[in-house]
């Protein structure tokens, strides 16, 4: 397998407060969906922020296959921009890439369509309900048909069936054009169940307590939260993250 | 309703409270007219007093327009520059906490005896200008830390990210500082016109100034009714665009 992005010997600190992450050696491989989980402040974002090349580390080195424009995020909130229509801000990525406008904005509408948002080309983010500003803004980081997707605790702030619906529409989108994933969240179940490998990281500086390999098929089959693979896989990760606090402490 | 016409009502008690103190004390006009004789005055000078009112109004607005100009303009200048800014920044706070007064003398001298009107705009402007810089340098600041990120990501440059990002992130500041700006460009052409004195634009300090150094004290309230009923209107409509201007930002 090739690496599209691989953390060596990785550390980070701000200042004076000590390391917030690492030592930590990851590989993430081509295709694959990754979930990074830990306890609040243990430094999964700095680490996704690493493997975006928006941060360089402290010590260690970062190595990154994508090119300019190959790597896309999708935060926490949908950080729309809230003066551009629905299409504008899917075209931005684009556009700032270069491509042309009229191109752009069939693309992006392309995109929207393919997050179920067709028909709100038009609309302000601030019309968009919390999961339809969360597909938008995942239609722009799909727009440019990344190598690398980012996704840093994305639904955290939706409700349970929305969290769930859209854990599967990424499953779908993700199986439509395989780009490598790295997903961080403190939602164990939810790293499971959308992760061939489940990172785990200890309390803060967060270095690796363990890797879990979540056996069964991508996308997930109806019915996947009951079978045995799934429990298998939940009960190793919370024993790691146990185990990763206990370490710490 | 009784809220909005509570206003009216106590405006109405003190100005009858005013008519009958007057009368009854007989005070003498050049003093304190009574509010019959000002709406006289007011009525009798009124083509004056209105054609004054636009001159300082519309003093105000090419002052306006000019200050935004040149406020965005430095504002995006500086927005490209971290270094400019810092450069710049102790400068523009020297010059805004000088007062207008101060400065109007030397501006009057510079824009020439022949045209005291070109002084009052550029006496405006400057006025006006501080709080539509100031504005646009706390918003060009303000955009979602997040959106900065995805500029870097995709190797956004200087000049993109502040038109397509920061200029935008900052129109609710802009609306802010050009609605104090507009305000203040009203006080600063008035304050102009003082300074400029009798020889000066005849707007509405000029009639106020020219009012008093003839003892019409009925048509130098006039005026200043005048000046406080443009300034009322001003605001409101100002109040009305800063919030349209949101309203379409925000996208609802």
């Amino acid at each position: 397998m090739t690496a599209v992005a691989v953390l060596e010997s990785v550390e980070v600190e701000y200042g004076p407060r000590g390391p917030v992450l690492g030592p930590v050696d990851l590989r993430v491989e081509a295709g694959e969906i990754l979930a990074l989980v830990g306890p609040s402040g243990c430094g999964k974002s700095t680490a996704l922020r690493l493997l975006a090349g928006l941060e360089a580390p402290t010590r260690g080195r970062v190595r990154r296959a994508p090119g300019r424009g190959e790597t896309a995020v999708v935060f926490q909130a949908p950080t729309l921009a809230p003066w551009l229509t629905a299409r504008a801000n899917v075209a931005l990525p684009l556009e700032l890439s270069g491509v042309p406008r009229a191109q752009a904005r069939e693309r992006a509408v392309a995109a929207l369509g393919r997050v179920g948002l067709a028909g709100a080309e038009l609309a302000r983010p601030a019309t968009l309900s919390g999961g339809m500003a969360m597909r938008a803004s995942l239609a722009r980081a799909l727009v440019t048909e990344p190598r690398l997707l980012l996704l840093d605790e994305p639904f955290a702030a939706l409700d349970e069936i929305t969290r769930r619906a859209l854990a599967d529409d990424v499953l779908a989108l993700w199986a439509a054009s395989r780009p490598a994933i790295v997903f961080v969240t403190h939602n164990v179940e939810e790293a499971v169940y959308m992760a061939d490998r489940v990172v785990v990281l200890t309390r803060g500086p967060g270095r690796i307590a363990g890797i879990a390999q979540v056996e069964g098929p991508l996308p997930r089959p109806p019915g996947f939260r009951i079978a045995e693979s799934f429990r298998t896989a939940v009960e190793e990760v919370t024993g790691l993250l146990t185990r990763g606090a206990a370490l710490a402490a | 309703m009784i809220r909005t016409l509570a206003p009216f009502v106590l405006i109405t008690v003190l100005l009858g409270a005013w008519e009958a103190a007057v009368r009854a004390l007989g005070v003498p006009a050049y003093f304190l007219p009574a509010p019959s004789a000002v709406a006289l005055a007011l009525v009798e000078h009124l083509p004056v007093l209105l054609a004054a009112a636009w001159i300082t109004l519309s003093t105000a607005i090419i002052a306006l327009v000019i200050a935004s100009l040149a406020a965005m303009a430095v504002a995006v200048l500086v927005g490209l520059s971290p270094l400019l800014e810092a450069a710049v920044r102790p400068l523009a706070s020297v010059l805004q906490v000088t007062p207008v007064v101060a400065i109007a003398p030397l501006v009057l001298i510079w824009a020439g005896i022949d045209h005291p009107e070109r002084a009052i705009i550029a006496l405006a402007v400057l006025v006006a200008f501080f709080p539509i810089f100031s504005g646009a340098i706390t918003g060009l600041h303000a955009a979602d830390p997040d959106l900065e990120r995805l500029f870097d990501l995709y190797g956004a440059g200087r000049w993109s990210r502040v038109m397509r990002l920061r200029l935008p992130s900052a129109v609710p500041f802009l609306l802010e500082g050009h609605k104090v700006g507009a305000g203040l460009a009203i006080i600063g052409a008035v304050v102009a016109e003082f300074s400029a004195g009798s020889g000066g634009v005849r707007g509405l300090a000029w009639q106020i100034l020219d009012a008093g150094n003839k003892l019409q004290t009925a048509r130098m309230i006039a005026a200043l009714v005048v000046l406080g009923l443009m300034g009322v209107a001003l605001h409101a409509l100002l109040d009305r665009a800063e919030r349209a201007g949101l309203t379409w930002w925000r996208g609802r």
